[in-house]
């Protein structure tokens, strides 16, 4: 596959009234063509302005951004605009004109592109759609939900056949029904246009529910990278844990503190199942092999990547060496195995 | 006592103010327009920025909307006379009247369009819209409500400032109301004066409301 995006030792340092804040530091990543790609971290973490580098929208202070091999800080003017024409965006507060109706939105980069208003009016048809929203043609947006307003914008940003979409926090305005349809469409596009998507995002479930990779963006670094699948499965970093754990979503904040004070004090450990390993009653053999009572906390399935996924979070026995044992037991077994302590005490 | 004269009169007079008006209007939007534009666009959060050009025209603004008009008309007498060939009457009010509002009508069109949300900008950035694209297709369009009422504001200021060039013999109906109502203490003319005064700015309040809230698509 080829590559996309290349980023190369991106720094981007803003100058405030305050003195300098380094918003981004040494960022490197490669994004192949085809791609799902998130970047998700918390809020303040730089995951904006890193998406604005990828189209200059803000200049890097230092390092390089390529698109597809050619080096975005080497272009004159004219050919950023060209290459931004390639490279569409979508926003968190959807950005249409106001002033315009759903078909004239539409139509914008088109025309901005040099294309006949004719000629643009037929594509913006077809566009609306894909998108599923014929009937709103001549509406305004003012008249339009945030999930139809946002389609409108998926829409527009298609318009011009670009090879890549960038979504900045695209779904963050939107209920959670809504965010599923416009994940859904994003999908879609994706697998039937072949645009490579970059998704910036602070909420795990996204990343999980579409994403093929993601990058987590913690206070201006990169902290961590890879395929969705093994992060989830054996996230390295306190950052990927802390977004993990948080990422059953926001209706669920007080199921889980209820369960970190559970936790206290507890030797607990989150186990993740593979498709495999599902069949065999690892659980329950392993209570009668040890002959000791183990409590399940949390068990979850979740969807990564098409796969279904066992989460667990177990609090174990208190003696240690027991302790030990059940954790070979469920290693030997094939599940990632990983202590959650640490983090339930920060 | 009233007379066909004095009806007469009062009609010339009408006349005499909205042409000043509208056509003052009508080249202060010529300067001011443009004159607002840079200034949004160069300021350092516009999508040019530029200090130099920002300043300049910031502090010429600001000269020119510090002087009082009565001390402008005067000022700019020997210019007035250079294009109109005189300096009184309703033709020669229309120079300094279209002096005094391109630099307040200028600041009017730059906060207008300091309005227009910056993310819908960002958008148009991000397909690859070039500055004039930006300028024309996006910040006019959306600041266009705010730029009509706008004009509706400065329609009655002129109309207010016009009516003051009849100190020095500017015409219609401002100087209607000096000749006769201050000079000659012909009140009733001063009153009817004053009245249609009153009347036009109501036309034009009215009007460009109602024209701006019907072409507001934001609700």
């Amino acid at each position: 596959m080829a590559e996309m995006i290349e980023v190369r030792d991106l720094s981007k340092t803003f100058e405030t009234d305050d003195g300098k804040v380094e918003a981004l530091q040494h960022i490197t990543l490669s994004i192949q063509a085809g791609d799902i790609y998130g970047i998700i971290g918390m809020s303040g973490a730089g995951k904006s302005t890193l998406v604005r580098c990828l189209n200059f929208l803000e200049r890097p202070t230092s390092g390089t951004v390529e698109i597809e091999g050619k080096d975005l800080g080497a272009m004159t003017e004219a050919q950023l605009r060209a290459t931004r024409r390639e490279i569409s965006m979508i926003f968190q507060h959807f950005n249409l004109l106001m002033q315009k109706n759903v078909i004239d939105n539409i139509c914008f980069p088109l025309v901005i592109g040099g294309m006949k208003k004719k000629d643009a009016k037929r594509r913006a048809q077809e566009l609306l759609e894909i998108v599923e929203l014929s009937d709103k043609a001549l509406a305004y947006p003012s008249q339009l939900s945030g999930g139809q307003k946002q389609r409108v914008a998926i829409a527009r940003a298609l318009a011009a056949n670009p090879k890549i979409l960038l979504c900045d926090e695209a779904t963050s305005a939107l209920d959670p029904r809504t965010t599923q349809s416009i994940l859904q469409l994003l999908k879609e596009i994706n697998q039937k246009y072949g645009i490579t998507i970059v998704i910036i995002t602070h909420e795990m479930s996204v990343v999980r529910e579409i994403c093929s990779h993601v990058a987590i963006i913690g206070d201006g670094h990169l902290v961590e990278q890879g395929r969705v699948s093994d992060i989830f499965a054996h996230p390295k970093t306190a950052e990927a844990k802390e977004l993990i754990l948080k990422g059953s979503g926001t209706d669920r904040r007080t199921l889980e503190n209820q369960q970190r004070e559970m936790m206290k004090g507890k030797c607990c450990i989150r186990i993740v199942f593979s498709v495999n390993s599902s069949f065999e009653p690892v659980i329950a053999n392993m209570v009668l092999k040890f002959g000791q009572p183990i409590n399940i906390l949390r068990a979850d399935t979740k969807n990564v990547e098409g796969i279904a996924r066992g989460e667990m979070i177990l609090s174990l026995p208190d003696d240690l060496k027991i302790q030990t044992q059940m954790k070979a037991y469920l290693t030997e077994r094939g599940l990632a195995v990983e202590e959650v302590n640490g983090y339930v005490d920060e | 006592m009233w007379t066909s004269d004095l009806t007469f009169m009062m009609l010339e007079g009408v006349r005499d103010t909205l042409l000043m008006t509208l056509l003052s209007t009508f080249f202060g939007y010529l300067l001011g327009l443009p004159w607002g534009i840079v200034l949004a666009v160069t300021d350092k959060t516009g999508i040019r920025p530029n200090a130099v050009v920002y300043k300049a025209l910031d502090v010429l603004a600001n000269i020119l909307r510090s002087v009082p008009f009565l001390i402008l008309l005067i000022l700019v007498m020997p210019l007035t006379r250079a294009i109109v060939g005189k300096t009184t009457g309703s033709a020669a009010t229309i120079v300094p009247l279209t002096i005094a509002a391109a630099p307040f009508i200028g600041r009017m069109i730059e906060s207008s369009i300091k309005e227009v949300d910056h993310g819908v900008v960002e958008a148009a950035q991000s397909m690859g819209a070039d500055t004039f694209t930006i300028i024309w297709k996006v910040l006019l369009v959306e600041a266009r409500t705010s730029i009509l009422v706008g004009v509706t504001i400065a329609i009655g200021t002129i109309l207010g400032y016009s009516a003051m060039a009849g100190v020095v013999g500017g015409g219609g109906l401002g100087d209607i109301a000096m000749r006769y109502g201050y000079y000659r203490y012909e009140t009733l003319i001063m009153i009817v004066s004053v009245v249609l005064l009153v009347v036009l700015v109501q036309i034009f309040q009215t009007l460009g409301m109602r024209l701006s809230v019907k072409l507001d698509k934001r609700k």
